[in-house]
């Protein structure tokens, strides 16, 4: 792609168009082939790689990674067509950071080592980087480095940590870490070193800042790739990870990450409320909603638990309720968020304001975009029919049977979502002409009709039927649940 | 030494060295006759001396004796060191000609002082005796001394020479005295003698007493020369004021004569004292990483900045020789060696940019870069990241294989301390890349260089990019030196 240049930025538009094209294709073959019967991982590739180290090119998917791996691919499809006519400076450089960006997060999807996930985890920022710093908007350079060093700092504990327990175990494949004996003051510490690692990806409270600043400054695309896909490592980080590599550990310190994303849910959801800035707004939003993810995922311990006996005990379908509503929701806020960051693009485009204060009364001139629009609003509010009620439905129900309260305060967003979002909606496209640049708006053209209708289209279908991808990925859930419940310490004699 | 045992046969173990005496010799004679309009045949002989003496040392690779009277060792360290200081001199050469040729100071004798410091490195590689080590180290500092003052109208680079010099001076006036007390207690010169005497069960407790005073002195000398926190004053101050192709010299290839020297005095020769000298390494490397990585985000000159980024690097290998395993000491080789090609990479980028009047030595000097010639400011970013240790590049690898070690050896908290620096280091390797990309996207800036610094610098690039890929060979290459 850089071999092309600059100045030929037709050719690389559609060459990056054909290539994304193409491995989103192929990776619905991996839908296609995938085997929903087994738990185990498929399209296993495994070649020896770093051999003194007994490090491996080990990939393979399961049915946590495959809607993830799919997730990606179709994105990028959507951000290339994104950036279609938006992005005229260097342009062969944009569309191959994004290209790369795709091939590198499917490789942190598909990792079965864990020193390739790192490698992957890790390079994925570079092409993020750029993407910010070079295209990003006024205050670019201070939100890409923030973003590089908070994510950076974040994941070398994780380094630190898997190199310890590779010393344990003699090996960095996840099959063998996850049977790993460690005592429970050992998993805290992994569990504490993963935790900084994926809750700054997520992003959870407290540790959520570098987030507006980059979503803000990035260009479109960056936006909708950071939303849409890369939160989604953190949460696919404490899936993969977290839960059955330190499952004592995560038990132990559930009900502090239940905290910390009930406080996202609720405390980031208020702050959003009060964002002047339409992509702060929506970035605050994906923080509130990616906090159902990982209470999905920690709610589990407080609603079932292993006996000594080996029995599980508890309401499992809660268990799988919260689990599968966490990935549901993971895909769905890539959906939702990737369209919301796309709409709020296209103002900017024309009017190069994020303000809402500038907007008002855009339906007069843009109906259909308005239409679009307000489907993505109060898909983020969690409308039902959308995809993003299936995801904070399953979750709230799960946690229910985890504790009222959970349950309570996680449904309060329903009802601060709605109205930040609402709100919004109000403000900036209904009421009263504002200006006359309003009135002079033109309505989106068909490129921009295709992807707002492409992720309408999915939004709507995960939202009337998501049953395919909870069967898809069920079998994988129960398997995780049991290595997530198996303890790792030595059984009390 | 009534019997000094002398073997004709034996010189056939030196061949590197003796050829590249003799055609030091040869040209340093032949650069008094030809004329101005020749000046370059001066480098291609000199460039043709190293290919010969790389190719006699590539030869000697798996033997593996002591000759001349135990004075010279010849083993897989010494002579895949070799190799390497040879192999890395010839990058360091292609790249300097361009700058010393744009500046005015292509001269003969510069690269006659170069193979000269290249001999020194080489003796230090095969050194098996306390002289020996102390005459190699000699022989390259006395060149890189004379290297920086080259440009001899400049005031700061005839103080960066005498800066260098006087604490170099104290540097090896320390490593002698160190010696001395060795020399005393063992009543030997040859590093094996030494290392049979120096058997802690069999020693007094006087005579480690006295062992342990001459330790400290040649850990002194090692890290000076390695520019270790606290002996590192003369780094920033050295590397800012020489030429920039002395200071890619100088922060290059002595790195691995000094890692060779380190083998040498404190490996080979006091093993046994290990648990004594890595405390001291423990220390001194945990400051490098520190100072280093926190200093250079001040540095607003590149090759200052540089200096400090070498600090911290070095950290990170005396790190590797802190945990007194084998494989330790790989990792340590293999983090110099990936240093070295990483940093002449920055160098050469560096060097590209220059134009008459024109030093590109501030972070500044490099806006626009990814706009004129987006293919070395992508070669800089790949070597920027590399440095800060992200991965897929080389310097990813070489951190990971030390911290691997250091927490094998249960020093879990150096290797939390280490990988928090390398955070804060990563900030200051941005601002080169913020300098590139992020900033003033109106202004072009287009390298400059000729042709043969190009095609080197991007495999030099390459190689970061493809041996981080590939790492496998090379580690395993490091750990079966030792």
């Amino acid at each position: 792609m850089l071999a092309i240049g600059n100045n030929r930025s037709g050719v690389s538009r559609w060459i990056s168009l054909a290539l994304a094209i193409v491995v989103f294709l192929m990776s619905l073959t991996l839908w296609a082939g995938f085997d929903a019967s087994i738990a185990a991982m498929q399209f296993v590739e495994n070649t020896p790689w770093i051999s003194y180290f007994n490090i491996n090119y080990h990939i393979g998917v399961d049915g946590i990674s495959m809607p993830l791996i799919i997730l990606t691919t179709f994105s990028t499809v959507i951000v290339i067509i994104a950036g279609w006519e938006v992005i005229k400076n260097r342009v062969a450089e944009y569309m191959a950071a994004f290209l790369i960006m795709e091939g590198v997060i499917i490789g942190v999807f598909s990792s079965l080592d864990a020193i390739l996930f790192y490698v992957f985890w890790e390079a994925s920022l570079i092409p993020m980087l750029l993407i910010v710093g070079i295209w990003g908007g006024q205050n670019r350079v201070y939100a890409a480095i923030k973003f590089f060093l908070y994510t950076f700092l974040g994941s070398v504990f994780m380094l630190v940590s898997l190199i310890y327990m590779y010393n344990q175990g003699g090996s960095f494949s996840l099959a063998a870490l996850n049977t790993l004996p460690l005592s429970l003051t050992e998993q805290s510490w992994i569990f504490w070193a993963f935790f900084l690692a994926f809750a700054v990806k997520v992003p959870m409270f407290p540790v959520h800042t570098w987030l507006p600043d980059a979503h803000v400054q990035a260009p479109t695309g960056g936006s909708v790739i950071l939303a849409a896909i890369m939160l989604k490592m953190g949460g696919y980080g404490f899936f993969r990870l977290s839960l059955p590599i330190t499952p004592d550990a995560s038990s132990e310190f559930a009900t502090i990450v239940i905290a910390l994303s009930l406080i996202a849910i609720v405390y980031i959801g208020f702050v959003a409320l009060v964002q002047k800035d339409m992509k702060k707004l929506i970035a605050y939003s994906s923080i509130s909603h990616m906090g159902f993810v990982t209470l999905g995922l920690f709610a589990l311990f407080s609603i079932v638990e292993m006996n000594s006996d080996g029995q599980i005990v508890g309401a499992l379908e809660g268990a799988y309720l919260g689990l599968e509503g966490a990935m549901i929701q993971m895909i769905s806020h890539g959906f939702i968020s990737a369209a919301m960051f796309l709409v709020v693009g296209v103002l900017y485009d024309r009017l190069h304001s994020r303000e809402i204060s500038t907007y008002g009364g855009v339906i007069n001139s843009m109906p259909k975009f308005t239409g679009f629009a307000v489907l993505f609003s109060l898909a983020n509010a969690g409308l039902p029919g959308t995809s993003g009620f299936v995801g904070e439905f399953m979750v709230i129900l799960g946690s229910l049977q985890a504790n009222f309260w959970f349950a309570f305060l996680a449904a309060m967003t329903l009802i601060i979502g709605a109205a930040y979002t609402l709100w919004m909606v109000k403000r900036v496209f209904w009421g009263p002409v504002t200006n006359s640049d309003i009135s002079s708006l033109s309505d989106i053209n068909a490129r921009e009709l295709f992807i707002l209708a492409t992720l309408a289209f999915a939004v709507l279908l995960l939202g009337i039927y998501p049953q395919p991808l909870v069967e898809v990925m069920h079998l994988s859930i129960v398997n995780l649940l049991e290595q997530a419940l198996t303890t790792k310490l030595p059984v009390p004699l | 030494m009534m019997d000094y045992q002398f073997n004709i046969a034996d010189l056939c173990f030196a061949v590197p060295e003796l050829f590249l005496l003799g055609a030091i010799s040869v040209i340093l004679l032949l650069d008094l006759f030809v004329s101005e309009r020749f000046q370059n045949l001066t480098y291609y002989l000199t460039l043709a001396t190293l290919a010969v003496t790389g190719y006699f040392a590539v030869g000697l690779i798996g033997e593996s004796r002591v000759i001349f009277d135990g004075t010279f060792v010849l083993d897989s360290v010494a002579s895949t060191f070799k190799v390497f200081i040879v192999g890395f001199s010839v990058v360091a050469m292609i790249y300097s000609r361009y700058y010393l040729r744009v500046h005015n100071l292509l001269k003969g004798e510069y690269f006659v002082l170069v193979l000269l410091s290249v001999l020194g490195m080489m003796v230090m590689a095969s050194a098996h005796s306390l002289l020996t080590v102390y005459l190699g180290l000699e022989i390259m500092s006395l060149s890189l001394y004379t290297m920086i003052a080259i440009a001899r109208d400049r005031a700061v680079a005839v103080e960066a020479a005498l800066k260098y010099f006087v604490l170099g001076a104290i540097a090896s006036g320390l490593l002698l005295y160190g010696m001395s007390m060795i020399y005393g207690v063992t009543g030997n010169l040859n590093i094996a003698e030494i290392a049979s005497f120096a058997m802690i069960s069999s020693l007094t407790s006087e005579q480690i007493l006295i062992l342990n005073f001459g330790l400290v002195f040649l850990v002194i000398g090692v890290a000076f020369k390695f520019g270790a926190v606290p002996f590192h004053m003369w780094i920033p101050d050295v590397y800012h004021g020489a030429p920039t192709s002395v200071t890619m010299f100088l922060s290059t290839v002595p790195k691995i004569a000094a890692t060779a020297m380190l083998v040498r005095l404190l490996i080979d020769g006091l093993g046994e004292f290990q648990a004594y000298w890595a405390d001291l390494f423990m220390v001194l490397a945990i400051l490098s990483i520190a100072v280093g990585a926190v200093v250079a985000l001040m540095q607003t000159n590149i090759k200052r900045m540089l200096a400090y980024s070498t600090i911290s690097h070095v950290g990170f290998v005396l790190l590797g020789f802190v945990t007194g395993a084998v494989e330790g000491y790989g990792a340590a080789a293999f983090y110099v060696l990936a240093y070295v090609l990483m940093s002449l990479a920055a160098f050469g980028c560096i060097i590209a940019l220059n134009k008459k009047g024109f030093e590109a030595d501030k972070i500044s000097d490099f806006k626009g870069l990814s706009k004129g010639s987006p293919w070395f400011a992508l070669i800089m970013l790949v070597v920027m990241l590399s440095m800060a240790g992200v991965p897929p590049f080389i310097g990813f690898y070489s951190k990971l294989f030390i911290l691997q070690q250091v927490v094998s050896a249960g020093y879990i908290y150096l290797a939390i301390a280490a990988v928090i620096f390398a955070v804060i280091s990563a900030y200051y390797y941005l601002q080169i890349i913020k300098a590139m990309y992020f900033d003033d996207l109106q202004k072009d800036l287009k390298v400059s260089a000729s042709m043969d610094i190009r095609l080197v610098l991007s495999i030099n690039g390459i190689l970061i990019f493809v041996v981080g890929l590939m790492p496998s060979y090379w580690m395993e290459l490091a750990i079966s030196l030792f």
